[in-house]
């Protein structure tokens, strides 16, 4: 506690890497709403989903900034729940981040509704069988959640209940993600899915992709708007992000393992690990290796982990590793057929028993970009306005 | 103000299906049903709307069931027929090991227990008490949900804009729809397009009845023959059943 009063925050200042962020976020966010009206206004013939991918580029990058949401506020928690002082100067970026990266994911899953004009029925009826429906209540309510948890931090009258509070997030966001992975989880109907692996799965992907997200976001702030970053704080986070992938990397290998036992799910594990062309190639190279494998090396190996360039490379594979696996998880769940008759073949005009292919359009990718660009604009104007950021990250204790 | 719009438009809307149910009983009383409601009765859970479909009778190729829904409830193809919505398709089922094939209508299953309800975010998705799965038109966001639930891929989502819909037949880009079981047909005391189509011009392989009622002539062959449910092992209960898989 003490510590953190001495912390002195700032706004970050206008400088021209601040306009720069600031007009790239906003040129790729408008790319991103003109694709939506694109795409509502001629169908979405216009996108690579069809009927029988129906999921596709826009819920793969709405999916990865929901996930990386509940993940990035981890690093607050760090802080007030479990009382690691030297993550406290990073609580409040923490929050701020994932809020934004939340509402660039609700963004884009909105704009990708069929009809996102009836936005105010989805608020308004509620089937409480629904998941959908109760992560509409998990999304509003981490959004006023951590938006306390923020006042709490930035009010110094207030400080005083942030552990409180701060406990209450970090339910709240294990709450969420576990919504976010039984989306998935619940679908009785598809072989890749229907199994409660995807609720700790995804808070593990969370766990990784948050810090990842948080890590890069990080350092760009720190770098453009010139503060000091010091070493000890970046190896903590990097040696973390490291736990955190291979805690992911658990939960996948316990995923794919359970399917591989039951005979009934060989056909899937197939299609994903071995025949399924461009979603083999994403799991094995981009999840896997890429995305898993070589972060560990860089994070681990006591010759790369010296380097910070390393540790920032890692946080980006890590990254695209996600995004590779949320695609696998996405498009390839929906792309292996649908049986109808276990053990028969189905051949009918409707593609029963067959592979579907996927290529993902412009607008879908514009849309999805477009998300990320939003959360980048919040960040960037909420540094700008609030005190988000310690002046200095050079550590004192050394 | 507006339930007291909705009693209004129930009532005039009750007024005319009042008088088509009189001009259809006084010309085709053939398909009339025990349990058919009467015009502006409500609904109810006495009468569980199915089918029974004997794969035995259905011909390979014959797809007259897919043409007459198409026909009746205004499916058109844009040549997308990835993106193409379809309420009923044949499918071709081979057995891999002797090579026996069998060929047979797949349609919504309109389940007792149906996963599109449940996911369904906005209630648009759901069961009618007489068992019939709908989409109601106005709440549904075009989630698509429903559509990664379904078991049957019975569901399809509109991606284009559409022209020529038929009254009784509403559908919407970036609405999700799928066998309305002819809704429109039962209300007024008929019976499914799919089911006359076959009947009318092919096998007989179709039979429409109330499966609650144990005299219906559905009830009784359920009674006396094996029949199954797609995927019975998900524990959906589809009140459409198939004899000779």
């Amino acid at each position: 506690m003490a510590a953190g009063s001495k912390i002195t925050y700032q706004e970050i200042n206008a400088s021209p890497g601040f306009y720069l962020g600031l007009g790239i976020a906003g040129l790729v966010a408008l790319t991103g709403l003109a694709a939506a009206y694109f795409m509502e206004s001629n169908g979405h013939h216009v996108t690579g989903m069809n009927n029988q991918i129906v999921w596709g580029a826009p819920h793969v990058f709405a999916i990865f900034l929901i996930v990386a949401a509940s993940g990035a506020l981890n690093v607050a928690s760090i802080g007030s729940v479990f009382g690691r002082t030297a993550y406290k100067p990073l609580a409040r970026l923490s929050g701020l981040l994932a809020i934004a990266l939340l509402v660039g994911g609700l963004a884009v899953l909105v704009l990708d509704l069929g009809r996102p004009d009836r936005l105010i029925v989805a608020m308004t009826k509620y089937n409480f069988k629904s998941i959908f429906a109760w992560n509409i209540f998990l999304y509003s309510g981490f959004i006023a959640v951590a938006g306390v948890y923020l006042w709490m931090m930035l009010e110094r009258r207030m400080n005083k209940y942030s552990g409180a509070v701060g406990l209450v997030a970090f339910v709240w966001r294990l709450c969420l993600t576990t919504g976010t992975g039984l989306i998935f989880g619940f679908l009785v109907a598809r072989q890749a899915y229907d199994a409660a692996v995807f609720a700790p799965l995804f808070i593990a992907l969370s766990f990784a992709l948050g810090l990842a997200v948080f890590l890069l976001v990080l350092a760009a702030t720190c770098a453009l708007d010139n503060r000091p970053l010091g070493d000890d704080i970046v190896r903590k986070l990097g040696r973390l992000l490291g736990v955190f992938v291979a805690a992911l990397l658990y939960f996948v290998a316990v995923q794919h393992l359970t399917n591989i036992y039951a005979t009934e799910h060989h056909g899937v594990e197939r299609f994903i690990l071995l025949e399924g062309g461009v979603i083999t190639a994403l799991f094995w190279i981009g999840q896997i290796i890429l995305g898993g494998l070589l972060p560990l090396v860089l994070l681990f190996h006591p010759a790369l982990n010296k380097a910070r360039s390393n540790l920032y490379l890692a946080a980006a594979l890590v990254v695209l590793g996600g995004l590779a696996q949320l695609y696998v998880i996405i498009i390839g769940g929906q792309a292996f057929p649908l049986v109808l008759f276990p053990g028969m073949e189905e051949k009918s005009s409707f593609f029963d028993g067959v592979v579907s292919t996927y290529s993902p359009s412009f607008p879908e990718i514009a849309l999805g970009l477009g998300g990320i660009a939003i959360a980048g604009l919040i960040v960037i104007v909420g540094l700008k306005v609030l005190r988000f950021l310690p002046a200095s990250l050079q550590g004192e204790r050394r | 103000m507006s339930d007291n719009d909705n009693i209004a438009r129930r009532k005039i809307l009750g007024g005319i299906a009042g008088m088509a149910g009189v001009s259809l009983a006084s010309g085709v009383t053939l398909f009339s049903f025990a349990g058919a409601k009467e015009p502006g009765d409500a609904v109810t859970s006495k009468v569980r709307w199915g089918m029974l479909i004997d794969a035995g009778k259905c011909a390979d190729g014959c797809d007259a069931c897919v043409t007459a829904c198409f026909k009746e409830n205004g499916i058109g193809s844009t040549g997308r027929p990835e993106s193409d919505p379809q309420w009923i398709r044949k499918v071709e089922v081979r057995d891999p090991k002797s090579g026996a094939t069998k060929s047979l209508p797949v349609m919504c299953q309109h389940c007792a227990e149906p996963p599109c309800v449940d996911v369904c975010p906005t209630g648009a998705s759901f069961k009618r008490e007489d068992g019939i799965v709908l989409v109601d038109k106005h709440t549904c966001i075009g989630c698509r949900y429903c559509i990664m639930a379904c078991p049957y891929k019975a569901r399809s989502f509109v991606h284009e804009e559409i022209t020529d819909q038929k009254t009784h037949a509403p559908r919407g880009k970036g609405t999700v729809e799928g066998c309305t079981l002819c809704v429109h047909r039962i209300d007024a005391g008929g019976t499914p397009a799919c089911v006359e189509a076959c009947n009318d011009t092919s096998g007989g392989a179709m039979l429409f009845g109330n499966l609650n009622d144990p005299m219906s002539e559905i009830s009784k062959r359920v009674a006396k023959y094996n029949t199954r449910q797609i995927r019975a092992d998900l524990r959906l209960d589809p009140g459409i059943r198939y004899r000779g898989l």
